[in-house]
């Protein structure tokens, strides 16, 4: 996935937003820059599949050797898959963080949230400010 | 990695060896069989090491040496006050009339020590200005979940239904923890810039679902929040409770009292504070404090005076039950009744003005060559970042402490708080000299002109160099298991 075209949460979740099979499915992931943040990465806990989230709810959480972090869902809807090789293998957040490194698949309940998320260059300069 | 191959005391064990000879029983000897049920008794023993006295004795003396300790390097780990223990409140809580008491005693002859008990809760009620104490708790962190505990079954009581606790994003992650543990939910307040409680992010959060707001103060960067009589009277309107998380009351002794910025329970660490030994996972304290309108709720047993004898009070009708067996961590407890004996209030002011004196010291020195984000004054700690010179250099807040244990400081708390990218915490505490604090700030000095591989290979001089933490805490290796 190309990062400068997907929209971001404030607190660096990425969505990447598809039409699949007549849904609106969005893909979730965390940002290069937060996985650069949250450093070296041992545990992570993620939703099961059917779990309803709201916009700016945690949905899991993630532990690296300094602190847990939550994750914040950037978007409404069901969970409708789960990457649930990335818990035993980690270094794929920070090796391919918009690929391979993808966390959730969410079926959208609506679109009208999407707003509240920001473009790349805008969250870009959050990042620049927060760096 | 000089000497990872040091012998576990489990590998030390000869079967059969002993350190102790036990005098024969001179009651009659009855089968295990007869004194447990089968449910209740192992199918083997357990797998204790067997060895000689002085082989355990060489063991531990030997470990003990690679610790850096108060008592042998400059501590300035923030947040947790690692303040020089006195040598004489050691003594005074070693003298067999405390050190060698059963609490299975009859309460008669415990009279010295409920004494020192009871004048110690009426301390702890005159410096934080809350009447209600319970000396129970053993640690701080046990503290937060009592008071929790206590503020449920307030709400309970009042038939009101609050599933909330606010917690600031500067708090100490045991307070979220605590509040978690207490079945409350957990919401996250944001800082202003400036490193204070959002009052427009608390305005948006507060309902009445909110039970309690935990607060440090000063919180965890160092700041008194000037607000935060505006944060409690805006809590108390909608009918929530504050808990002031007593871990910075190092800065406050003697000058600000919690109660008259608006808590209505809090915790002391008198490991901290009042300077018991602590550290290494050695019992703590966490003493709880609480207004009048929440005393009934309070654990038991509670020491009171009862018709000039003291005595223990085990039954009250809203009090929360029991929290901890028998009577609390008292040898802590009697430390800390010595240290604030001795100093007395004018001496406990000093304390904070001193280690208040000291932080700023340190902070007018250390701000010349690594960034200090939030100001050039602060209480009795501040956080350093080292943001500057990662993004300059490559070195990292880890790289900067590790290398500080070459040089003979422990190293200042880092990563925390989240807020402060590459935060290096600093707290040197009172009973630190002039010429301590300025060896310490030229050596950070001086190791900020180290090349970077140097750096980040550091420690050289420990017996352990630097652990791959990822895989210690994803894949560790354990050099010995039971079976």
């Amino acid at each position: 996935m190309n990062e400068e075209q997907l929209l971001y949460a404030p607190t660096h979740e990425w969505v990447h937003v598809a039409e699949e099979n007549g849904e609106r499915i969005a893909t979730i992931g965390i940002s290069a820059f937060a996985v650069e943040l949250l450093t070296d990465l041992v545990y992570m806990e993620l939703p099961e599949v059917g779990k309803e989230l709201i916009q700016g709810e945690e949905f899991g959480e993630v532990e690296s050797v300094k602190a847990v972090s939550p994750l914040y869902s950037p978007v409404n809807g069901q969970v409708v898959a789960v990457n649930s090789e990335l818990p035993d293998r980690l270094e794929t957040l920070s090796d391919d963080p918009y690929n391979e490194g993808w966390i959730l698949k969410v079926k959208l309940a609506g679109d009208a949230e999407l707003a509240n998320l920001m473009d790349y260059p805008t969250y870009q300069k959050q990042c620049a400010e927060e760096g | 990695m000089k000497d990872r191959n040091t012998p576990l005391i489990f590998e030390r064990s000869r079967p059969g060896r002993r350190a102790t000879c036990m005098p024969s029983a001179d009651v009659p000897v009855r089968p295990i069989e007869d004194l447990l049920p089968a449910a209740s008794r192992a199918a083997e023993p357990p797998p204790l090491p067997e060895l000689a006295e002085p082989d355990i004795v060489r063991h531990f003396t030997s470990l003990s040496t690679r610790n850096m300790a108060v008592d042998t390097h400059f501590y300035p780990l923030g947040s947790c006050t690692m303040k020089y223990n006195p040598k004489r409140n050691e003594r005074l809580a070693s003298l067999p009339g405390l050190a060698d008491l059963h609490p299975y005693q009859p309460e008669d002859s415990l009279q010295g020590l409920f004494h020192i008990l009871h004048e110690l809760q009426q301390m702890l009620a005159e410096i934080s200005g809350l009447p209600g104490v319970t000396l129970q708790p053993a640690a701080g962190a046990h503290g937060e979940l009592t008071a929790l505990m206590i503020a449920a079954a307030h709400f309970r009581r009042l038939g009101q239904r609050r599933t909330k606790v606010l917690t600031p994003d500067t708090s100490h992650g045991t307070n979220p923890a605590s509040a978690r543990m207490a079945g409350f939910q957990t919401v996250t307040l944001q800082s202003t810039p400036e490193g204070y409680v959002d009052l427009d992010d608390l305005e948006t959060k507060l309902d009445e679902q909110v039970a309690v707001l935990m607060v440090t103060n000063p919180n965890t960067l160092g700041l008194f929040d000037q607000q935060i009589r505006q944060v409690s009277e805006r809590v108390h309107a909608r009918g929530g409770l504050v808990y002031l998380d007593g871990a910075n009351m190092n800065a406050i002794l003697g000058i600000a009292r919690p109660s008259d910025f608006g808590a209505d329970m809090m915790h002391f660490n008198p490991h901290k504070t009042f300077s018991s030994p602590h550290g290494g996972g050695g019992p703590g304290a966490g003493p709880v404090c609480v207004s009048q309108a929440l005393e009934p709720y309070l654990p038991l047993p509670i020491v009171a005076r009862v018709d000039s004898k003291y005595r223990l009070i085990q039954e009250r009708p809203h009090s929360i039950g029991r929290v901890r067996s028998y009577f609390g961590n008292v040898g802590v407890l009697v430390r800390a009744y010595c240290y604030i004996r001795t100093l007395g209030p004018a001496g406990l002011r000093r304390v904070s003005e001193d280690a208040v004196l000291n932080a700023n010291y340190l902070l007018s020195l250390i701000k010349h060559f690594l960034v200090v984000p939030h100001g050039d004054r602060c209480l009795h700690e501040f956080v350093a970042s080292a943001a500057e010179v990662k993004k300059t250099r490559g070195v990292r807040g880890m790289d900067l402490a590790k290398r500080l244990l070459d040089y003979g400081f422990h190293a200042p708390t880092v990563y925390f708080p989240l807020t402060v990218p590459e935060a290096i915490m600093i707290e040197p505490t009172e009973t630190e000299s002039k010429e301590t604090l300025d060896a310490f700030a030229e050596t950070l000095f001086r190791i900020l002109e180290e090349p970077l591989d140097r750096l980040q290979e550091a420690p050289y001089t420990t017996p352990i160099s630097r652990p791959d933490e990822v895989q210690a805490a994803r894949k560790p290796i354990l050099r010995w298991t039971c079976d």
